[in-house]
């Protein structure tokens, strides 16, 4: 192999040689061991870096500097969050369901790390290679649902207990946009697997990729993507159920100590992964975007864009307000769904034309004349739009 | 009622139902507040909701009242001018002002004409930095993570520098005088006035573009909280909430206080009546103070900035009462007083342009989502301390 | 309309957080306490007591008028007029404090002290950093405390500093010239005195 070849399987090459020091018997399961330990040595040092990040690029936008104490430019202030939150007193309330309030972390925590198993990280590099890969991504994601609704109700609180309400109410509308966003991608494909999705994109036309995301269809679908993952994720622009702490403090309203943490860690990670998936399906992966870029190695590419995706996420945080719980749910129903279905039509469209200029011409006007009819329909409907001011004489 | 606590107890404890029945509903009673995660101060208000709606709402204040009014009883004229600082804390060379108007009408001081300009160089100023605060405040309430609060105090930081260097303090000035100013302007300070307001409006453009056609400040802001022309005259509104319902009301083309007759300057009037109007009647007042501090910088004269009948011990004004009012950031700043001939007023009272405006909180409430409470709250723009004082 | 000024919003904080790093308006943290900006010249913190010459006490200003007590909004000064007169830096006696306390913590910087003060003796300190574990004496400051000289005064208000020096001259000029004249006066007086012979009294019938 070559040096290049060498340095993009170099973490396949670790993970077989450390194999290969163990009988036969053992090797399957000393494999999976070493990927799990992987990914979850990887990803939450992500976390860490990612909480950083957020501070010092909200800080840097909004004329100030973040966190600069910890540790050269502020790198250790995850560490000093930790040490905090683990030496706080655990508080659980008297009359809580103390089972379920215990549990409702590990659940959303185990949950969001199941959904790295079917993430292509590098070239060969995925923890389990499925056939149904994107069917078991959005399975593990609709359970997150399933600890927030823990957390609300085992808290007795019923501001937390509307806290979660409202967030699931939020997260179930937009599950509906994004797995129909989706379902492009797997369309054009012809397969669930995310790996035949990343190898479906990594061919070059010249020196420009097949990425998705380039197509009249793939553009909208990440759009659509991208806006359903910010509301599943529940960040800002939508991060109505635990930016609303006027009324209701948000569900984990009654965690403290190390379970806030862990609530933390689970929402980011959620991130994470659901910024991977939209990287999987429409970025093309560990994918290079320029063919003479190809030397350097796939996983690298995969960090990297998933660098800029978290980075896009922190600048819309620092940009945008909220949206209200009704304008939320108004917004996922009446414009991504008939949005997203229109896609899939479009997408069927652009397979049948054959290749060509035409179907790209033909696609994006069609996407195009959709978004001005309905965006201009909805917003007249709602008498909203741009006004002038008169003075007084 | 057992008085043994033992494990028995402990563990058959459930917590009380409580039954709220209110013509039959079940409405959900809220106390948001004192600690308010939006920074207007200590203030409470009940709601009372049906789900989403607001049913019923009571604000509750006085978390802050500090006997400013008693105090001045007992304090002397000139002691009384440091504690109306404090009042509404962001703008307190307009209180200090309104303070001075009120005193020297009671004793017949006449201002030069280089303490007028003074005077309305450092208002518009005040305002400009409270409306750009103001719009802060509102959009940290909307969520944006405190990005347009930043770049206002960003402005608002060079503004009380300015202060800083002229009054010696950077929000609490203590500056006006009966008669005129207390000090004379230093070496070089309207050149830097005048830099610092030839940068503003590059300020004001850069949070136009961020904010105006901002789809989601136009879904959370317009007809949300809408006030009636009739319901604000009746309830004695003033200031750019007034203004925002259509009414043309400004106390500075009213009264003619001042040199404003000599300032050519537009006032902004909305049609609506929600906090988007509000809100953008603040950005159209900024620029027209912009405009203000252009013409005074120009025309500034020299000469003398105190009254020479005016005397800083030992004043006693003649018997009778006055009240001054002038157009603060936030409404109409008034001050009564009653004299007895003596060194203290004999009645001191503060009209507080927050306060008023805050009694008709309910009615812009009722029906509206509780998350828009907060929002509608923000567009107020109020200050704890001239609400409670 | 439909999006685009989300993305002109967009483009502002990019905007900012670009600039953040090569301008220095984009960018307006001081970090305190390692870096400070320049004190401005007017600032007014707390009060202070000056002194002319190198003995705090003796060449302290005050004459204990006790004027800025009365006029102290909060009433935070608190002053006990000696009993005896001792000569200040001049040389003429002159009434002293024996007591002047300051309670910082009820001061407000208000300034009003210094202005109604006629002997140039209370001005404005800039110093801020002024916190103590002391709950109860701490911010209690009493005369020693209080008295800082002539010099230090120019240091930190060059300006006010100078204008106050000027008047002070003026004043002893003129008090100076006053005293000159009225020695000249006496002096011409004694000396018509002794030059005009001495006369009888005159002679009034005795009642």
């Amino acid at each position: 192999m070559s040096f290049i070849q060498s340095m993009d399987q170099i973490f396949i090459t670790l993970q077989h040689w450390i194999a290969g020091l163990f009988p036969l018997w053992l090797q399957p399961a000393v494999m999976a061991i070493l990927a799990v330990v992987a990914i979850l040595g990887a990803f939450p040092a992500i976390f860490a870096v990612t909480t950083v990040l957020e501070r010092k690029g909200l800080g840097r936008m909004q004329n100030r500097l973040g966190p600069n104490r910890v540790g050269p430019l502020g790198i250790l202030q995850p560490v000093a969050d930790g040490i905090k939150s683990l030496t706080k007193e655990d508080i659980v309330p008297f009359t809580a369901d103390g089972l379920v309030h215990f549990l409702a972390p590990l659940v959303l925590v185990t949950a969001v790390f199941l959904g790295f198993a079917v993430l292509p990280i590098g070239r060969n590099m995925v923890l389990v290679n499925m056939d149904a890969g994107l069917f078991f991504f959005f399975a593990i994601g609709a359970s997150v649902e399933l600890s927030i609704f823990m957390a609300g109700w085992s808290s007795r609180n019923k501001y937390s207990l509307l806290g979660a309400m409202r967030a699931i109410a939020q997260m179930i509308s937009y599950e509906v946009p994004l797995l129909l966003s989706s379902v492009v991608a797997v369309m054009i494909t012809g397969s669930l697997s995310t790996t035949k999705i990343v190898e479906a994109q990594s061919g070059f036309t010249g020196i420009f990729p097949h990425w998705y995301v380039f197509t009249p269809w793939g553009f909208a679908g990440f759009i659509l993507f991208v806006i359903a993952a910010l509301a599943e994720t529940n960040r800002s622009p939508f991060d109505l159920p635990e930016g609303e702490s006027e009324l209701v403090a948000g569900y984990f309203t009654e965690y403290s100590g190390f379970k806030f943490a862990l609530f933390f860690l689970g929402e980011y990670l959620g991130m994470l992964s659901i910024a991977g998936f939209g990287i999987t399906l429409f970025l093309g992966g560990w994918g290079a975007p320029f063919s003479f870029l190809g030397f350097i190695p796939s996983w690298l590419w995969f960090f990297l864009k998933l660098f800029a995706a978290i980075s896009f996420f922190i600048w819309l945080r620092g940009t945008l307000p909220r949206l209200r719980q009704d304008q939320l749910m108004n917004f996922a129903w009446k414009f991504m769904l008939p949005m997203a279905l229109l896609n899939l039509v479009v997408a069927g469209a652009w397979r049948f034309l054959g290749e060509g200029w035409q179907r790209w011409i033909i696609c994006s006007v069609v996407l195009l004349a959709a978004y001005f009819l309905l965006g201009r329909t909805l917003m007249r409907h709602q008498k909203l739009g741009p006004r002038s001011y008169r003075y007084a004489e | 009622m057992s008085t043994t606590v033992d494990n028995a107890t402990i563990k058959s404890y459930r917590p009380p139902v409580i039954e709220i029945s209110e013509e039959g509903d079940e409405l959900l009673e809220v106390a948001m507040g004192p600690h308010h995660p939006s920074t207007h101060g200590v203030f409470r208000m009940d709601v009372a909701l049906d789900g989403e709606r607001v049913i019923r709402l009571k604000p509750v204040f006085g978390y802050l009242h500090r006997n400013h009014e008693k105090i001045a009883e007992k304090a002397s004229y000139l002691a009384s001018m440091p504690y109306t600082d404090r009042l509404d804390y962001f703008c307190s060379l307009t209180n200090n002002w309104a303070y001075a108007i009120a005193v020297e009408k009671l004793a017949g001081f006449t201002v030069p004409e280089r303490a007028e300009y003074i005077r309305v160089i450092t208002a518009e100023l005040t305002r400009v930095q409270n409306h750009a605060s103001a719009i802060g405040f509102l959009l940290q309430e909307m969520g944006a993570s405190g990005t347009p609060l930043m770049y206002a105090f960003r402005e608002r930081e060079k503004i009380l520098d300015l202060f800083e260097e002229l009054t010696g303090s950077r929000m609490m000035c203590n500056y006006m005088r009966f008669g005129g100013c207390r000090v004379e302007l230093p070496k070089g300070w309207i050149e830097k006035v005048g830099v610092l307001v030839a940068g503003l409006p590059q300020f004001i453009d850069e949070t136009e573009a961020f904010l105006t056609g901002n789809e989601i400040l136009m879904a959370r802001c317009q007809g949300v909280g809408i006030l009636k022309p009739d319901l604000a005259i009746n309830a004695g509104i003033t200031g750019p909430m007034l203004r925002a319902t259509g009414v043309n009301y400004d106390i500075r083309k009213v009264d003619h206080y001042g040199i404003y007759d000599r300032f050519k300057f537009r006032v902004p009037l909305g049609d609506h009546g929600d906090i988007y109007d509000r809100y953008m009647i603040r950005i159209l007042e900024m620029r027209e103070s912009i405009s203000i501090l252009q013409q005074a910088i120009k025309d500034i004269p020299a000469g003398p900035i105190m009254d020479p009948k005016s005397k800083i011990r030992g004043f006693r004004p003649k018997i009778g009462e006055a009240y001054g009012r002038i157009e603060a950031p936030k409404g109409e700043l008034g001050f009564y007083l009653i004299s007895d001939g003596t060194g203290n007023p004999y009645r001191y009272r503060v009209r507080p342009p927050s306060l008023i405006n805050l009694t008709v909180l309910e009615d812009m409430c009722l029906g509206q989502n509780v998350a828009d409470v907060v929002l509608i709250f923000g567009s107020v723009d109020i200050v704890l301390g001239e609400v409670d004082r | 309309m439909l999006g685009e000024a989300i993305l002109k919003g967009l483009a502002v904080t990019a905007k900012n957080f670009a600039g953040s790093f090569v301008s220095e308006e984009r960018m307006t943290t001081v970090q305190y306490p390692e870096e400070r900006i320049a004190p401005i010249e007017n600032t007014r913190d707390f009060p202070v007591l000056i002194y002319d010459g190198a003995d705090p006490m003796a060449g302290l200003r005050c004459v204990a008028c006790q004027i800025c007590e009365k006029e102290c909004p909060p009433k935070c000064i608190y002053i006990t007029k000696s009993a005896d007169k001792k000569p200040d830096y001049v040389g003429k006696p002159q009434f002293y404090p024996t007591r002047f306390d300051i309670d910082i913590s009820v001061c407000m910087s208000c300034q009003i002290c210094v202005e109604v003060c006629p002997f140039e003796a209370i001005k404005m300190d800039t110093e801020f950093e002024l916190s103590t574990t002391d709950r109860f004496g701490g911010l209690l400051f009493d005369r020693e405390q209080l008295a800082k000289s002539n010099e230090y005064y120019h240091s930190i208000h060059p300006t006010e500093a100078a204008e106050v020096d000027a008047r002070l001259a003026e004043e002893k000029a003129k008090t100076e010239a006053k005293a000159k004249a009225a020695a000249e006066a006496a002096a011409a007086k004694a000396a018509t005195a002794a030059a005009t012979p001495k006369e009888a009294p005159a002679k009034e019938p005795l009642p």
